[in-house]
């Protein structure tokens, strides 16, 4: 198991860019995707969409050339690449629910064994609305999870979500720091798993069923893992 | 037919208790000037379309909890600190929509659409009491429009027609709201004369714009 919570999102942001195909059109959402450009093959050219309004998002803006007008959907002020291009509102999200949208990435409260997802509310909470999540989970070709496998100890992959959905039947693949899930028609399946961690570590912290692969892999490196 | 005003001629168009759309996405594209002026108005008991309360110090997040607002319609108040504060006293109601779901409840207004069909929000509480409309077999949720009383908006060029340039991440909400509201003021970081747009890249045709004020400077 991984303990610093550094070194879990490293791990996890690392495995995510593997996910990502050159000329792919993906969404980050906040906090570990963030992450995942800095991990992307130089070779493979991934076209960032921000739900504000741009396709071919760049790096933050360096303070000293830092442009009013350009900015991310968190506020913070981006560049743009020579390709990219700025847009309104309903062409954003009509990138997002047209099926234009190649992958999204994003955090969870709770994943539950049929791919329903809970990241927006907690009931007794404050709710600070849902914003585009609901649309890029519906809207997103795959919806890729990167979360910490628990929230201190207690298993975030479940039978069954107890929280408010933001998308139900969504989600294709779940990574964390101990391995990667995918999510299909006849359940979870564990297809890999981190070097750290061991089928014995993740069958105590994870609630839900799952079947684990017969082509197991190493998350780290994807080579084999001979039972 | 004279669109550009000054704040005095426009100062009776804002009424308590009324319906204002704002455009902005956390405050960038944002018209600050009449924001400033709704401050200055001392109005309440608004109902602000937006798409979110942006921060304390930007757009219409400078409006909170300031006894302005009764209610907010958008998708997302979490960047600004004062929301949450209001929200938790009982100083502001909220509505939240999924934001690809807000902006097109606006657009359907502004289009004249009797409301929009969306699988978003399918299966989570979002769908909760509202009509269900099943298409080829896959279920949408209808959402009717959304309208208001005025929109203000801010252009980054605007023209003496009203015709609208919006500069990069600018554009946002703006050009839909500007077809929203019963009418619509656009602020203009900078004012020109007509036919100094090119009329290739007008992303709102002056035609919705009713009043035109001249901003600053961002």
């Amino acid at each position: 198991m991984i303990n610093d919570r550094k070194e879990a999102n490293i791990v996890i942001a690392k495995r995510v860019a593997k996910e990502l195909k050159d000329g792919q059109v993906v969404n980050l959402g906040f906090g570990v995707p963030m992450m995942v450009p800095q991990f992307i093959s130089k070779d493979v050219n991934v076209i960032f969409h921000s739900e504000n309004g741009l396709v071919g998002m760049g790096a933050d803006a360096p303070s000293e050339a830092i442009d009013k007008d350009l900015t991310n959907a968190g506020g913070v002020y981006v560049t743009i690449e020579d390709y990219g291009s700025y847009f309104d509102s309903p062409t954003s999200f009509g990138i997002v629910r047209g099926g234009h949208l190649d992958s999204t990435i994003l955090g969870a409260f709770e994943v539950d064994q049929e791919g329903n997802l809970a990241n927006w509310a907690v009931p007794g909470k404050f709710i600070p609305g849902m914003g585009g999540a609901m649309d890029l989970v519906t809207g997103a070709k795959q919806v890729i999870v990167a979360m910490f496998h628990t929230a201190k100890g207690s298993p975030k992959i479940l039978k069954k979500c107890s929280l408010p959905l933001t998308g139900a039947k969504v989600v294709d693949k779940i990574i964390t720091e101990f391995g990667l899930f995918e999510v299909t028609p006849q359940g979870l399946i564990l297809k890999e798993i981190q070097k750290d961690s061991s089928l014995d570590e993740i069958r105590k912290y994870t609630e839900a069923d799952y079947q684990v692969s017969p082509q197991l892999k190493r998350m780290d490196d994807g080579s084999p893992i001979t039972a | 037919m004279k669109k550009v005003v000054d704040l005095e001629t426009i100062k009776p168009l804002f009424k308590d208790g009324m319906t204002i759309m704002v455009g902005g996405f956390l405050g960038c594209g944002a018209p600050e000037r009449l924001i400033d002026l709704i401050m200055e108005l001392k109005l309440k008991d608004l109902t602000i379309i937006v798409n979110d309360t942006a921060f304390p110090d930007r757009g219409v997040g400078r409006l909170v909890g300031k006894g302005i607002i009764k209610k907010v319609i958008c998708s997302h108040v979490g960047t600004n600190p004062e929301s949450k504060r209001c929200l938790n006293a009982g100083l502001m109601e909220v509505e939240f929509y999924p934001q690809g779901t807000l902006i097109e409840k606006i657009r359907a207004q502004g289009f004249g659409l009797g409301g929009i069909l969306t699988p978003t929000g399918i299966g989570t509480p979002v769908e909760e009491g509202k009509q269900k409309i099943s298409v080829d077999g896959q279920e949408f949720i209808l959402e009717p429009p959304l309208r208001a009383d005025l929109a203000i908006i801010k252009g980054t060029k605007v023209d003496e027609f009203g015709n609208v340039f919006y500069s990069k991440s600018t554009r946002n909400y703006n050009p839909t709201v500007a077809m929203a509201a019963d009418i619509t003021i656009c602020e203009a970081q900078e004012l020109v004369k007509v036919g100094e747009i090119d009329k290739d890249i007008v992303h709102t045709p002056g035609i919705f714009v009713n009043y035109i004020i001249e901003g600053v400077v961002a």
